[in-house]
């Protein structure tokens, strides 16, 4: 098997009474496609939270990379090398498109806090820019300001920036939401082609993407994992198919 | 594209020729200018310095400080207590210390202030700000509400050469001049260096900032630190300049002015900041000279120039949302739209950005 670069073990968040995550498990491989998937509320983005450090888990562990990151702080969990796309857009709307991915860029240069260097003529960070842009398709973009483009180019965008930060784990929070049918089948064949190189995490609600995309999934409801395995196995489990996927994928 | 968070970082060609021609008649003026002038604009400039160091907190980090004043004052006392009785401090090791004390105390009140965000940050910088404000108020040591005396401008003198005597009004004025452009050319330096940057990046969304790695609290104690530092050296002139320091010039008052400033001149490049701490000096010059109105019972007009100041700054923050610099700015593109209607605005803010 491929190199684990995650490892969720028991991860459980309470809020008051409430276990928004409830005792979870998730491991990723490098080249692997891992998808999360439940209805509203099953705690997806909770689990994405606990993973990317923007929320302290109340129990459990999380390895990324050999190390154990649980409580670490965002930015240092994206500095050991994971980098996370956000489920409702969250860039630079005033910045124009190559200046977000600059930016992200930037953010992997051991000198980035210098002050009297100009930034833009860093090379390094410019090629890890430009190879970020040149993946997700944007370099047609690049001088608009981010606040002015389709929402399809912000969700590119989005993974553009997420990838400059040159990361070993993607976790990826609905990538394609809200996208239309031709952005949908980029968005795919773009997953499919960093696959090749990191691991993803994929937290998505769009089925027919999942089974296309997924080598492994897991499927949450109430905040516990209800089922976990392969795409064939998880099409076949009765439990999964009474909880969530309903009759048209049964 | 004018979202709010949007700065008028490049600074478009209109505005930087009326930014050379202002320079030119700076310059000139102590030649043109009486003594009382000549000081007068020596003051505005230190008000222009001290507002750029907020603007880095206030237009570029989006940090709105409301005790910045605090670091101002801090500098001139540390100049009034260096200087001996009876003669001159060396301005050479002064300086230095004096802009050090300011940097430091922003450093430590920067440790606590820049973890909290939006309306939190702005009460504890004023919090931070008037526990300053009334150590030295209230303890007759540091000089109590009456201030203190600094009899002797400091000495320039090195090594028995002395290159320029701050005694002169003129000297004083093309020094603070000098040091008014070092400052700008830093600051516009900074603001496209990786370090400006990454601070503008923390004003439009310092959550993706973490997110992609950076540890902004490293970033904004940074900034909060740098600007308490060169918000000292303003201070430090001024003690120099007017050789009296109070506590009012670490007060509200004084922090709001230097808000009002930015917010007047345009927020986020520096420029603008210059800009908004002339007008607003020079509107409080005429707004206090106003006449006595015999009619309507003796109203003194000048007595109630912050009234005429706040209506003044309210119709700017309506028309000229950008301040004084937008809307030059607006005006120049307004005329080069005419004479080109496909103009590309966002290619042309892009190509901008490739000479800040």
């Amino acid at each position: 098997m491929a190199e684990l670069l995650l490892s969720a073990q028991k991860l459980t968040k309470r809020f008051g009474g409430l276990a928004a995550v409830n005792d979870v498990s998730v491991d990723l491989w490098r080249h692997h496609i891992h998808a999360v998937i439940g209805p509203n509320g099953a705690g997806k983005s909770t689990l994405t939270n606990l993973l990317s450090g923007d929320l302290p888990p109340s129990s459990g562990t999380v390895m990324l990379g050999g190390r154990d990151v649980t409580g670490w702080s965002p930015e240092k969990i994206s500095s050991q090398g994971l980098g996370r796309s956000y489920q409702k857009t969250n860039i630079f709307l005033p910045f124009t498109v190559w200046e977000n991915v600059r930016l992200a860029a930037q953010s992997r240069e051991p000198q980035a806090g210098r002050w009297l260097r100009r930034a833009g003529q860093m090379a390094s960070v410019n090629g890890r820019a430009e190879r970020a842009l040149e993946l997700a398709g944007l370099q047609s973009r690049r001088h608009s300001i981010a606040g002015t483009t389709s929402h399809g180019e912000q969700r590119q965008l989005e993974i553009a920036m997420t990838l400059a930060t040159e990361p070993q784990v993607l976790l990826l929070d609905e990538p394609l939401a809200g996208m239309g049918v031709a952005e949908a089948e980029r968005m795919v064949a773009l997953l499919l082609t960093l696959k090749q190189e990191h691991g993803l995490l994929l937290v998505e609600h769009d089925m027919d993407a999942v089974f296309a995309l997924a080598d492994q999934l897991t499927v949450m409801v109430n905040g516990q994992v209800i089922a976990s395995g392969s795409p064939a196995q998880i099409r076949a489990d009765a439990g999964v198919q009474a909880a969530y996927l309903g009759e048209e994928h049964a | 594209m004018s979202s709010a968070k949007s700065n008028l970082e490049t600074l478009p060609r209109g505005v930087q020729v009326a930014l050379v021609l202002g320079l030119i008649a700076l310059l000139a003026f102590p030649f043109a200018g009486t003594d009382f002038y000549t000081q007068m604009v020596t003051r505005m400039m230190i008000m222009a310095i001290f507002a750029m160091s907020l603007d880095l907190l206030q237009g570029v980090t989006g940090l709105v400080s409301l005790g910045h004043a605090a670091y101002f004052g801090l500098a001139g006392y540390a100049l009034a207590f260096l200087t001996p009785p009876g003669e001159p401090v060396s301005l050479w090791w002064s300086l230095p210390v004096a802009v050090l004390a300011s940097g430091l105390a922003a450093l430590v009140i920067g440790f606590f202030v820049v973890r909290t965000h939006g309306i939190y940050f702005i009460m504890v910088t004023m919090a931070f700000a008037q526990m300053v404000f009334y150590l030295f108020f209230d303890n007759k040591v540091l000089g109590g509400s009456d201030g203190l005396y600094i009899n002797f401008k400091p000495s320039a003198e090195l090594l028995g050469w002395v290159p320029f005597d701050l005694d002169g009004k003129r000297t004083l004025y093309y020094v603070t001049l000098a040091t008014l452009l070092a400052v700008y050319a830093f600051l516009r330096r900074l603001l496209w260096s990786p370090f400006g940057r990454a601070l503008a990046g923390i004003r439009v969304n310092e959550h993706r900032m973490r997110a992609m790695g950076y540890g902004t609290f490293g970033y904004k104690l940074a900034a909060f630190t740098l600007a308490g530092s060169l918000a000292g050296l303003a201070g430090y002139l001024w003690g120099a300049q007017t050789g009296y320091i109070n506590p009012e010039l670490m007060g509200f008052h004084m922090s709001a002015h230097a808000i009002m400033m930015v917010i007047l001149g345009g927020m986020g490049n520096f420029a603008g900041a210059i800009v908004g701490a002339f007008a607003f000096e020079y509107l409080l010059h005429v707004f206090k000279d106003l006449p006595t109105l015999e009619v309507l019972g003796n109203v003194n007009l000048g007595k109630h120039w912050q009234l005429w100041m706040g209506l003044f700054i309210v119709a700017v923050v309506v028309f000229a949302p950008r301040g004084l610099l937008g809307l030059v700015e607006r005006f120049a593109r307004n005329r080069q739209g005419d004479t080109d209607q496909n103009q590309d605005q966002s290619k042309n803010q892009n190509k901008g950005a490739d000479h800040g």
